[in-house]
């Protein structure tokens, strides 16, 4: 088996390379719903310098295979990028997911930033879904951290959750098997 | 390139400015930092999150274990990218601009494999870089090196059905920044990559061979184990050269394990 090439920091210099027009609007503003936080460092400062992507199923539990992400064509690809703004918060225009497989639907997230070496896993999960009480990761976690993992719904619909690197309210960070 | 266009913010601020702070005490504490226990990783070769002399690490780092989770959903299947979404003519950094770039052209080519070992087909690589001078584009770069009116320093490709990516550009510059005083990264490439499962995103930066700054950039020494630190540094190859015209650079990239069965693999064959 060949050996993995190891992470690097995505630095202070991505914002010209790696945002695009387009890159948080999984559909068109106004049509879906925002998924939105604030990223902030262990002093409890926003990071200004992090960018944020999601991955996930369609409403009715999808998870589509197209292409489309970079000129999206009105073409939905279950993928978005946010570079966090100077306040330190992502937003995304989207759906909600759909449950895939029965699971508890969530969003997958990837998190870049200046000052982190390596690149974060988490997910954000959709609120108030019957299938959260069977879901393994929650079940495995004590109730601060599940409650740290599930985005709070608003009066507008739309879904929130500030992202923690470090400190007291960390965000719950995620390995895969496949990362042994 | 919304967020680069926003001229004369200023609330970029640039990485801390430790003006006191000597290469003798950052080479000390990576020294030290290699000697001890651990660190937080991601995976095993990786960076250690907690690399204190990457001052910008401190506050940016989790304190708290990493949970095991199982990949499910959407976790499983990475975007997808097409010809809609990337021009053939974006792995060409050396024409975008009008004219031609200074500095010293090269050819940076090799296949990206997942962790066993497979090719990663028709997926998207997206690059940024210094110029010669070592200068970014970036509204946020303050080196007083010279800016290049034909060089962004951007570029994206799809690999091709073995796993091929191959992009045509300018050899970068080293460049100083404010991790401590008269710090410089080593020349390097930035990489971004994906696989066929969203777990195996991978952002990076690639070097070159024999670079005299290895030693001292922190960045670069997060990565403990000496070997791994090798697989970031790129070979010369010859046979990648263009008589007349480039010097050829060869740099494979493997990502983690996917975690489709075989028998899903073949499907999507
Ligand atoms: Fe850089």
């Amino acid at each position: 088996m060949p050996e993995r090439t190891p992470g690097q920091t995505v630095g202070p210099f991505f914002h010209y390379a790696l945002p695009y027009d387009g890159d948080r609007e999984l559909v068109a503003p106004g049509t879906g719903i925002r998924l939105h936080g604030i990223v902030y460092d262990g002093a409890g400062s926003p990071v200004p310098d992090a960018l944020i992507e999601i991955r996930q199923a369609d409403a009715a539990g999808v998870v589509p295979v197209v292409p489309g992400s970079l000129v999206r064509n009105g073409v939905f690809t279950g993928w978005g990028r946010c570079a966090t703004d100077r306040v330190g918060e992502y937003w995304f225009s989207t759906v909600e997911p759909g449950a895939v497989d029965g699971g508890a639907p969530f969003f997958a997230v990837t998190v870049f930033a200046r000052g982190l070496l390596d690149r974060l896993f988490t997910r954000i999960y959709v609120p108030d879904h019957p299938a959260l009480t069977n879901d393994r990761l929650l079940a495995s976690l004590d109730a601060d951290d599940r409650a740290r993992l599930i985005a709070t719904r608003g009066a507008d619909g739309s879904l929130q959750l500030d992202l923690h690197l470090q400190g007291d309210n960390q965000s719950v960070f995620l390995t895969y098997p496949g990362h042994k | 390139m919304a967020d680069a266009a926003r001229g004369g913010d200023d609330w970029l601020v640039n990485e801390p400015v430790a003006p006191e702070l000597a290469q003798e005490q950052i080479s000390a504490e990576i020294a030290a930092a290699h000697a001890g226990p651990g660190g937080v990783r991601v995976e095993p070769s990786g960076p250690a999150l907690d690399f204190a002399p990457y001052r910008s690490s401190l506050l940016r780092f989790p304190t708290k274990d990493l949970r095991q989770a199982d990949p499910e959903g959407a976790e499983l299947l990475a975007p997808v990218f097409g010809e809609h979404d990337v021009d053939p003519l974006e792995a060409d950094l050396t024409i975008q601009a009008g004219g031609e770039p200074l500095g010293e052209r090269i050819l940076v080519a090799g296949r990206v494999l997942d962790g066993d070992g497979r090719p990663v087909r028709d997926q998207l690589v997206e690059i940024w870089q210094a110029n010669a001078s070592g200068r970014y584009i970036h509204q946020r770069d303050q080196h007083p090196a010279p800016i290049d009116p034909n060089f962004t320093g951007v570029g994206r490709c799809l690999t091709d059905a073995d796993g091929n990516y191959s992009f045509t550009t300018i050899k970068p510059g080293p460049y100083p920044w404010r991790n401590h005083r008269n710090a410089w990264r080593p020349a390097h490439i930035h990489f971004s990559l994906f696989g066929t499962d969203f777990t195996q995103r991978l952002v990076t930066q690639m070097y070159f061979p024999g670079d005299p700054l290895f030693g001292l950039d922190p960045i670069f020494q997060s990565i403990s184990d000496p070997a791994a630190r090798e697989r970031l540094i790129a070979t010369y190859e010859h046979d990648l050269s263009q008589h007349e015209w480039l010097l050829g650079y060869r740099w494979d990239i493997v990502l983690t394990g996917s975690h489709a069965t075989p028998l899903e693999d073949e499907d999507h064959a």
